[in-house]
């Protein structure tokens, strides 16, 4: 579909921008020492540290694709609440003191507190860069699509549009910066979410909503021709003649019968009454002729029971097939094991003062994100039935149903969806920022620097990673990459939870041991990815049944894996000396 | 290594992480191997798929809660 060009979403969006970075120079103005940088001073309130986790962790990926899994494949998109959300009990119960405790600046850092060895510091820094990257992309891709359609800029204004913002916001004040627009943008999304809930509810379940009676449910056909012009049923497309956007609810329970609408709802009510209701959902079908590739998009009528459980997306839930199972389980596995490992979480238990304030900022994390991922369930199935949907677009949804309730709604979305990027790629540079500074530079080539030398070489390589951040969301503009994310937990939980577990928990750990833990770990990890079926078809463009491994998800596998080479090369080696240990 | 001297995940903190585990395991079991169960109703016309999610989410919280409130006098 095409969209007008929203002038308030422009003027939003510049407002938070300018804001952010004012605020970064503001807070930058003052010499900074290697503390203030990689950890704003150690200092950090544990309340504001709290909601800055939520805006470190709720990714464009948790707001926009969350939201459009549900809208247009039902409960499935929820699973990845669930699972997401869950990650953070492994981090607050098993890491987050200790990681505390044993570190300074960066994970690596915790992990080689015993043992002062490059090997760790080298393979973990590494494993560091990797899992960065492959979150950023997404990111950034994220980024670019925004901005075609919602501000109607070309995709790579919008990739160096964040990147640039991101890059002045580590640059100017480091983690002391990156902790506020956290904070910020954590607070914007959780606030407003909770008020398009509240708009959700109150409206209730209308039948054909947005449309005058008797919808319009005749299948629709886009078709982008060999010279790329974009045909609706036959006709080229303009913004009078474009696919009707979709969603809606056929008739409404029995107890509501004879009327058009609900009237406001109760959290429960509304999810009893959907699954009592008949809804329109959109289904695609693809063919490739001379003419050119055509969507066609056919309306179903469907239960709200059936659409209301598991299996509308992970269509192996109900193949029957053990290896299709397998591979959600090994996902689910990925998103509670990877939360507590991803770098650019970690390094935030380094802002606060001591264990019991990373407690404290962990339990206040957890509240705002679980909050969130509860409003998700509502976003997603109020989407669903808003009548406004794009059906070519499911990370649309969220700014769509804004605009379903009004225009300004739909400018003040857009634009917390371009801040959601911003407060997670900072996130994400500032971890690279210490993995390369910090581990590579300093410790593994045993580069001597002064306090004021590791802020200057640290803020070189966010400069460094913004500018590759911004190539690579321009190279990889066309992929499909939303699974990157999932790809992200995989290669965390498989690279660094066995190191991070093993340490804490078994004396005889050795340096050894963590070292190929983390190397095995990562390097399956990537490796089933890119021998996975997923990758053969979306990224390579190969037939899925060519893939040589069972499953896509490798977390099942190479988590286990993680754990198994370290036992086996910790027992080969030497135990680690007690004097050591001891301190 | 845990030590008494040294701060670290408690004995509560690692109790109340198995009790999720069993929370989590138990839905993803359910999904995976008794997937009609998620369309019992079993409270409020709404069906069990939904309430064990956001059982899932408030209880994480409410663990989290338990954990902030005992966690001091544990150690």
């Amino acid at each position: 579909m095409l969209y007008e060009t929203s002038p308030a979403a422009i003027l939003i969006f510049a407002a938070f921008v300018i804001g952010v970075v004012g605020l970064s120079f503001f807070l930058g103005r003052k010499g900074q020492s290697a503390k203030a940088y990689y950890a704003a001073h150690g200092e950090v309130h544990w309340f504001v540290n709290g909601i800055a986790f939520a805006g470190d962790y709720l990714s464009a990926a948790s707001f926009l694709g969350i939201c459009g899994m549900i809208a247009f494949h039902g409960y499935d998109g929820f699973l990845y609440s669930i699972g997401f959300l869950a990650g953070w009990i492994v981090a607050l119960f098993v890491i987050a003191e200790p990681i505390k405790a044993l570190g300074r600046f960066t994970f690596a850092d915790a992990l080689d507190s015993r043992f002062n060895s490059r090997g760790i510091k080298l393979a973990v820094a590494i494993s560091t860069l990797v899992v960065s990257v492959f979150y950023l992309i997404p990111q950034m891709v994220g980024a670019g699509d925004l901005i075609v359609p919602l501000l109607g800029l070309p995709h790579w204004v919008g990739v160096v549009l964040v990147g640039v913002a991101v890059t002045l916001i580590v640059v100017t004040a480091g983690m002391v910066s990156t902790t506020w627009v956290q904070f910020i943008k954590g607070s914007l999304l959780v606030f407003f979410c909770g008020i398009l809930v509240a708009l959700i509810l109150n409206r209730g379940l209308v039948v054909d909503a947005g449309r005058d009676s008797g919808a319009n449910l005749a299948t629709q056909v886009r078709t982008v021709r060999p010279d790329g012009l974009v045909l609706v049923d036959g006709r080229p497309q303009s913004r009078e003649h474009d696919l009707r956007p979709v969603g809606t609810i056929a008739s409404l329970p029995a107890r509501f019968a004879g009327k058009k609408s609900t009237g406001p709802l109760g959290p429960l009510e509304y999810l009893s009454a959907l699954e009592d209701s008949t809804i329109v959902t959109w289904s695609p079908t693809k063919r490739v002729d001379a003419e050119g590739t055509h969507v066609s998009y056919t309306a179903v009528e469907r239960k709200g029971a059936d659409l209301l459980k598991p299996g509308g997306y992970f269509k192996g839930l109900t193949s029957g097939k053990l290896a299709d199972r397998l591979d959600f389980a090994s996902l689910m596995l990925a998103l509670f094991c990877g939360t507590a490992s991803l770098p650019h979480i970690l390094i935030r238990y380094y802002t606060v003062k001591d264990a019991a304030a990373a407690r404290k900022s962990t339990v206040v994390g957890i509240a705002a994100i679980g909050a969130f991922y509860l409003l998700t369930l509502f976003l997603g199935l109020g989407a669903m039935t808003s009548g406004a949907l794009d059906p070519t677009s499911s990370n649309m949804a969220a700014p769509l149903l804004a605009k379903s309730f009004s225009t300004t709604l739909f400018a003040i979305i857009s634009a917390i969806a371009f801040t959601t990027v911003l407060g997670t790629v900072s996130g994400l540079i500032m971890a690279g920022s210490g993995a390369v500074a910090h581990d590579l530079l300093e410790n593994v080539c045993g580069i001597e620097m002064t306090d004021h030398e590791k802020v200057r070489y640290g803020k070189l390589a966010a400069v460094a990673l913004g500018i590759v951040a911004m190539a690579l969301g321009i190279l990889f503009r066309s992929f499909n990459v939303s699974f990157l994310v999932g790809w992200a937990f995989n290669i965390a939980a498989s690279a660094n939870l066995p190191a991070l577990v093993m340490l804490l928990f078994w004396p005889r750990t050795t340096k050894q041991g963590i070292t190929a833990a983390v190397t095995v770990g990562m390097l399956a990890a990537l490796a089933w990815i890119l021998l996975s079926a997923d990758t053969y078809e979306k990224v390579y463009g190969w037939s899925r049944d060519a893939s040589v491994v069972p499953f896509s998800q490798p977390g099942l596998v190479t988590i286990p894996l993680g754990f198994l080479v370290l036992v086996v090369v910790s027992l080969l080696t030497p135990p680690p000396d007690r004097t050591i240990s001891r301190v | 290594m845990i030590r008494p001297d040294q701060p670290g995940s408690s004995r509560l903190g690692l109790g109340l992480f198995w009790v999720y585990v069993l929370l989590y395991g138990g839905f993803m079991g359910i999904v995976l191997f008794s997937p009609d169960l998620l369309s019992i109703r079993p409270l409020g016309g709404v069906n069990l798929a939904i309430l064990y999610g956001l059982g899932l989410i408030a209880g994480a919280f409410l663990l989290a809660v338990v954990y902030l409130l005992f966690a001091r006098s544990d150690r």
